[in-house]
């Protein structure tokens, strides 16, 4: 039953086909990934403003890629922004002085955090804090801060 | 008065058909139980359904990805975002015209074959034949079909997202000149597995058992003459179609909040 | 198991039927029906289109159910069994029906094969032999790879037929065997009727409108008109019947007691009378 062998083949070729073109979505497509980092620790940031930082947001360190955001709560004492990173257990030399800054990709783009490392010879360890923070760049408040200045300029509207 | 009467005759027969869909349903499911010890007649409805849909899934995600590409990128470019053009392409793709597209066509090419198919055999006295000889059409002809189009369906899909995305890099990457590895990154932290391909799998499954549900009513019920059948497998294509678009924005509003 | 136990030794008949009424809607198809088939015997039952003959094949079969009245095949009461009792029952009667039925997308050996396959675990070379035999039967291994679509009407009635026989039942039911076949392909099927009776003692129920084919092999007759039975008896005695519907039929009179007209109002008033305004 030559035939059926043949059906019986191209049957599995679908099958296999498909189930590559799932985990093309899953793991080239989508951050799975990315997202499950192997061996990594977690280390905290408070920020005072987080502007669009969303949960799996990717976290870099001179442009590369080390992590993401596992998770973004609220500090109750002191109304701060926690935000939980999961650092790839590869890059376990980051200083505990390093500073953390949510930047933006492009103009308009999403939101990210960039790391920028510190001098200290004493490393970040599973569930350390990073001190240093700068918080997102909001337009509103950029916009609004500028606008301040011009007013309060001497000499400004009298031109 | 007349016309009023009409309507609730066409609302009665609406909501009897439905339920009668429902009953159908429910026998074909506890049939399918059986399958597992005749799984080689789910391999080859596997085949009729989803390797003969292939080609013209491949085709279609191909060129959709490489449209996604072309007008993602002029209207990215205004905004200078056309580094988000992997993103653009990616989302619609995962999220919504993969496994949206993929039922449409599933319905006109799969779907109306296996009402045409099983609607033949009602015609021809297959179904009666088989009934007569103590098997149980539903078991043996429409069980193993429905579960070949379950299990079709989310692969056919996957492949249609797949190839569509490589279609927009295609185009992208290597016509329009968006950089690689802001295609291929913008998209992998903006595409998140759980809630995007996730959720088109979860959306890809149940337009599988719909499209396929309905196709094989369609067939079963089917008047037995060569008119009934071809009403039958035109009624197929479009409630199928209007099927999955009803579902689809339902889905879409419980999922991507 | 609900069944009604008679005793089908005694009067040596295979199915009984009695006092059936079928309905469909508002239109009644039979209306007090009886009728016995014998053991070991060709019974046919005639009678013209639309008389309800298929339908009371199909009451036999269990695949429609009486408005009342009983069907007992060997002593089993029909439509009282339950879905897998049923099944049960009808994998001892086999069904040929009137193009054959044959799976479209099976050859000739796995058509015949198939209820072996679905019912009993032959291993592969036993499950050859039945079914080579089975085809050698009806003339037809040496055409066990074509495909239904490649068979002529007769040849496909005979595969069939094989099909039929290949769980060896104790009942066959004919629903028009001869309908649509060259004189040769007719004297075939008809030879196989006989054979199959004779050879194997499958009692056979033959529905047909075809008189000179049918009286031919049957030993005994039914005609059938308006839902009920208007002559039975032996072919000779149905010929030589002197009652009006009997004679219509097996002449083939265009009038009589079955109207040559659709009744319609009076010609010339219908003629005179202005179109619909």
């Amino acid at each position: 039953m030559i035939q059926r062998r043949q059906l019986e083949l191209w049957v599995g070729v679908f099958v296999a086909a498909g189930l590559l073109a799932l985990a093309m979505l899953a793991f080239r497509v989508g951050n799975l990934a990315a997202g499950a980092v192997t061996n990594g620790y977690s280390v905290q940031a408070e920020f005072n403003d987080i502007g669009g930082l969303k949960v799996r947001a990717p976290v870099t360190l001179a442009g590369v890629r080390i992590g993401r955001v596992s998770s973004i709560s609220i500090d109750p004492s002191n109304y701060e922004a926690v935000v939980t990173m999961e650092l790839d257990g590869r890059y376990n030399n980051i200083p505990v002085d390093t500073s953390a800054s949510i930047l933006t990709a492009g103009l308009l783009g999403e939101q990210y955090i960039g790391l920028d490392p510190g001098g200290s010879s004493q490393y970040l360890k599973n569930g350390g804090r990073i001190q240093v923070t700068q918080s997102a760049l909001v337009l509103e408040k950029i916009i609004s801060q500028f606008l301040f200045n011009v007013a309060s300029k001497p000499g400004a509207e009298k031109k | 008065m007349n016309s009023l009467r009409r309507l609730g005759q066409y609302v009665l027969d609406s909501v009897e058909g439905l339920g009668r869909a429902s009953l159908f349903f429910l026998e074909v499911a506890s049939g399918a139980r059986k399958l597992i010890r005749r799984f080689d007649l789910v391999v080859q409805q596997v085949f009729a359904v989803g390797v003969l849909t292939l080609l013209i899934i491949l085709v279609s995600g191909l060129f959709v990805g490489m449209v996604l590409g072309l007008q993602g990128y002029n209207t990215l470019s205004k905004f200078g975002a056309a580094d988000s053009l992997g993103l653009l392409v990616a989302l619609s793709l995962v999220r919504e015209l993969g496994p949206v597209v993929t039922a449409l066509l599933f319905a006109g090419r799969a779907g109306s074959a296996l009402t045409a198919e099983i609607g033949l055999m009602k015609a021809t006295e297959q179904l009666a034949g088989m009934e007569m000889m103590a098997v149980n059409p539903v078991e043996r002809v429409i069980a193993p079909r429905l579960v070949a189009g379950i299990i079709s369906m989310p692969l056919l899909a996957a492949l249609f997202s797949a190839i569509g995305v490589l279609g927009g890099q295609l185009v992208g990457v290597g016509l329009l000149g968006v950089d690689s590895g802001a295609f291929w990154s913008q998209m992998q932290s903006g595409v998140s597995f759980h809630e995007d391909v996730l959720n088109g799998v979860i959306k890809s499954v149940v337009f599988g058992v719909v499209v396929t549900w309905i196709a094989v009513f369609q067939g079963y019920e089917s008047v037995p003459t060569s008119e009934g059948v071809s009403r039958a497998t035109n009624r197929t294509v479009v409630y199928s179609s209007l099927a999955v678009l009803a579902l689809d924005f339902v889905m879409t509003a419980l999922m991507f909040k | 198991m609900s069944t009604t136990q008679t005793d089908p030794g005694a009067s040596g008949a295979l199915v009984e039927i009695r006092n059936v009424h079928f309905s469909r809607g508002e239109r009644t198809i039979l209306n007090d029906l009886s009728m016995t088939i014998a053991r070991g015997k060709v019974t046919a039952i005639m009678g013209g289109s639309g008389c309800g003959k298929t339908t009371l094949l199909n009451l036999i079969g269990g695949r429609l159910r009486p408005s009342s009245g009983q069907v007992l095949v060997d002593g089993i009461s029909v439509p009282e069994l339950g879905t897998r009792d049923l099944f049960e029952l009808r994998k001892r009667m086999g069904m040929l029906f009137q193009n054959g039925a044959l799976l479209t997308d099976l050859d000739v050996f796995e058509n015949v094969a198939f209820p072996i396959r679905e019912h009993k675990r032959l291993p592969e070379p036993i499950l050859r032999h039945v079914v080579l035999m089975k085809l050698e039967t009806v003339g037809l291994r040496g055409a066990r790879e074509l495909m239904p679509a490649e068979l002529s009407g007769g040849m496909a009635r005979r595969v069939a037929l094989a099909r039929t026989i290949s769980l060896e039942p104790m009942l066959v039911m004919y629903d028009e065997p001869f309908t649509g076949l060259d004189p040769i392909s007719k004297g075939v099927i008809a030879k196989l009727i006989r054979e199959l009776n004779t050879g194997l003692g499958i009692t056979s129920v033959l529905v047909s409108h075809d008189v000179a084919d049918t009286c031919a092999i049957s030993d005994y007759a039914y005609l059938m008109g308006q839902g009920h039975i208007i002559g039975q008896g032996t072919p000779q005695e149905i010929r030589q019947s002197e009652a009006e519907e009997v004679r219509q039929f097996m002449d083939g009179l265009p009038d009589g007691p079955v109207p040559y007209r659709y009744p319609a109002p009076d010609y010339l008033k219908d003629l005179l009378q202005e179109g619909p305004a």
